[in-house]
């Protein structure tokens, strides 16, 4: 299966399109945080930025961890799917996040990545990008 | 969230509580530059000065801030201790969408505080922490240390100011998530006033999106003009500094104190073009603008034998670039940023401390000051002394940098070198392009080139018609008052028509305010010249200095008694837009 991959992050300018496509198109919200990728500062905005989203990891530790089967996981390659009408709302998949990609809001309802790609097209420096795993270009590309 | 009403978060640091204030007006004041001038107008007092601790600091966002894209800045509307009189100053960093997922239309801060403070607020949580600790710290030490005692880290905004804000300086800045300013007419000395060393701001709220599918169509359609359309693509290739070497080649680049407007020998060590291929380290963004119209440049500084090295990533544009460049005489790139790195450590606007330590330097070579004042050599193109008294300068250490630091024109009446202050209206921009921009910045609202295209204008053949100049004048400031209150980035204004603009307001379900787009703006113009007039602006009195007589552009000499024309004819019309509305019958 396609996953989604923050390939080339020190590309990245720290504008936010990424989230905020995310939280308009897969979530239906206007929001920087609750959205599956999230971007943020390596320590202080001189040291460029880093992406908090998911890695796919295979088996997930947040399926396994979620008590109700909200979360499973995907068909191959790792990372999962998400039933919100099954999500009690209980944050153990957030605590079983081994990096940090799983937010709740204010209602405790929780945001991943769901390596839909949605917001690859709104990086402006192609930072992002939707791949068969083992696929995706980390590799700079030469500038024209 | 959108709301008709205004939802202000109202902080008063003397009893360090704060309360959430609800105001109608969107209609007629929509946001950004139209709500901070009705919250100064509510808050404000006019007859104070500006260090009273009554006076209030205000932040505004508008209604399309987060919701569209380059909709990322924000308006501070304080009184200046420049001039004494209402101003506003814009930045964008994260500050703009912080404030709309703190869920605040606007942040007012009053009073002051017993002791330097910062405060904190967001959605759902207000603080003001002791910091005397802070005090005296400069612009990185400050950014650093707040990053370990403030929550909300990648969801935040930190505005903070440096030793030129705490020491009163009228055109101390707040430094802004590091990269970009609340700039010019001192809001960073009115946060000093205050006792408040930073405030941050963290968006940790979410909104559910607009019904109906004319949301997510007008965004689309306006994102694919501001990214696969060439119209925004100069902000992000050599960005503003490209036009240091057309402007030099206009012969309108300022040169040492405006002595000179073109200088062949040097325009190739400061161009656009020398910083991208040689200096240019990275971009960075404003958050919501795909654009990233923010350059980085790479300084790396020898400070001690056997190589020891050091570096810094310094923002550079095309203001300090001619402020702090070909003001100062350099023409080596490497030796600017050195230059904005000093002056961003003090927390000092680049633009007015380069055309200050630019006078200086000419009245040291005119001998009416001499290194008792100064402290330390200054000489056109010698940057150490610059550094030196850059620090001077956000110190306040003796009588000279005091006056300096209330602004050139004062430190040149003292010591008699009015003539060759490069002032209008406040330190000069750098355009040095003719008659109609040295009226338009001596008299605009912010003194801004960005108030007008008047520099743009002056840079083809026109009419010598004052009245239509002056009608062009007023005209493009209104309709910039509509982008400033929405609140978008000027840089999009051929972006945001009037058309998508009222589109975009239509899709968030405000018709009214886009029905009534036109003439709020004309309203927040007139508000904003009351407000100006009502702290003691006298645009009649507000004269331009001699040395702009004497400048030569590629049209040849001014034409000095057009200029004054053009000056008397747009200061009797603003007059007349500042009138109080009974007295104008209305």
């Amino acid at each position: 299966m396609k996953t989604f991959f923050a390939a080339r992050m020190d590309r990245c300018i720290g504008c936010q399109s990424c989230s905020l496509a995310c939280a308009r198109l897969v979530h239906k919200r206007l929001s920087w945080y609750t959205a599956g990728i999230r971007i943020g500062s390596s320590g202080g905005i001189s040291t460029g930025f880093e992406a908090r989203v998911c890695l796919a990891c295979d088996p997930p530790p947040c399926a396994a961890a979620c008590p109700t089967g909200s979360l499973t996981p995907r068909k191959s390659d790792g990372g999962v799917k998400q039933d919100r009408k099954l999500c009690i709302r209980c944050g153990k998949c957030v605590a079983a996040c081994p990096v940090n990609a799983i937010v709740q809001d204010e209602l405790n309802n929780p945001y991943m990545c769901i390596h839909c790609g949605r917001c690859v097209s709104f990086c402006p420096h192609n930072c992002l990008e939707l791949a068969e795993k083992g696929q995706a270009n980390f590799v700079q590309e030469v500038a024209e | 969230m959108i709301r008709n009403d205004f939802r202000i978060l109202l902080v008063d640091l003397t009893i360090r509580k704060a309360h959430i204030v609800d105001l109608p007006g969107r209609e007629t004041y929509i946001g950004g530059s139209g709500l901070a001038a009705m919250l100064f107008e509510k808050y404000g007092d006019m007859a104070a000065p500006w260090n009273d601790p009554k006076q209030p600091l205000i932040f505004a966002i508008g209604p399309l801030t987060g919701y569209f894209p380059l909709m990322s800045k924000t308006v501070c509307g304080f009184l200046s201790p420049y001039h004494g009189q209402y101003a506003e100053s814009h930045a964008g960093g994260r500050s703009a969408l912080a404030l709309r997922f703190a869920d605040m239309d606007a942040l007012v801060i009053v009073g002051r505080a017993d002791r330097p403070c910062v405060l904190s607020v967001g959605s759902r949580h207000m603080e003001i922490k002791d910091a005397p600790f802070l005090w005296g710290k400069d612009v990185f030490t400050t950014g650093k240390m707040l990053r370990h005692m403030l929550p909300g880290s990648g969801t935040r905004s930190i505005l903070r100011i440096g030793p030129a804000g705490e020491n009163g300086c009228a055109y101390a800045c707040i430094n802004v998530d590091t990269y970009r300013h609340f700039g010019r007419l001192g809001a960073g000395a009115v946060m000093g006033g205050k006792n408040l060393k930073a405030i941050a701001v963290v968006g940790d709220a979410s909104f559910p999106l607009p019904e109906g599918k004319q949301y997510a169509k007008c965004f689309h359609e306006i994102y694919d003009q501001l990214t696969e359309t060439s119209m925004m693509s100069k902000y992000h290739d050599l960005g503003t500094a490209g036009n240091v070497a057309a402007l030099d080649a206009l012969k309108s680049l300022p040169w040492r104190n405006l002595q000179a407007t073109s200088d062949p020998e040097r325009i190739d060590g400061i161009s656009g073009e020398k910083f991208a291929k040689d200096m240019l380290l990275r971009n960075t963004a404003c958050s919501g603008c795909p654009v990233g119209c923010i350059h980085i440049g790479y300084l790396r500084e020898k400070f001690m034998a056997d190589n020891r090295y050091l570096y810094k990533q310094v923002a550079y544009d095309y203001e300090p670039i001619f402020a702090l460049g070909s003001m100062l005489g350099f023409g080596d790139g490497f030796k600017v940023l050195g230059l904005m790195d000093a002056v961003e450590r003090e927390g000092l606007d680049c633009m007015s401390s380069g055309v200050a330590l630019a006078w200086a330097t000419e009245a040291m070579e005119k001998g009416l000051i001499t290194e008792a004042e100064t402290l330390t050599p200054l000489s056109f193109g010698e940057a150490e002394g610059y550094k030196v008294a850059i620090g001077h300068l956000g110190a306040a250490t003796n009588e000279f940098y005091r006056l300096l630091a209330q602004g050139t024109l004062v430190a040149a009446k003292h010591y008699n070198g009015e003539d060759f202050a490069c002032v209008l209206g406040q330190e000069m921009a750098g355009y040095a392009t003719g008659e109609t921009f040295f009226v338009s910045e001596t008299l605009s609202f912010r003194h801004s080139h960005l108030d007008s295209s008047a520099y743009s204008a002056d840079q083809k053949q026109q009419d010598k018609d004052a009245g239509k100049i002056v009608a062009g004048f007023v005209k493009d400031e209104a309709s910039r008052c509509v982008l400033t209150s929405v609140v978008g980035c000027l840089f999009a204004r051929g972006v945001y028509t009037e058309e998508r603009l009222k589109a975009a307001l239509s899709s968030l379900g405000l018709q009214n305010v886009a029905d009534n787009l036109t003439k709020a703006g004309e309203a927040i113009q007139k508000l904003r010249w009351r407000l100006r007039l009502r702290t003691g602006c006298d645009p009649m009195s507000a004269k331009i200095p001699k040395r702009y007589n004497e400048v030569v552009t590629w049209k040849g000499p001014i034409d000095t008694a057009y200029m004054e024309e053009l000056r008397q004819a747009y200061a009797t019309r603003l007059l007349e837009l500042g009138r109080e509305e009974d007295e104008a019958g209305q």
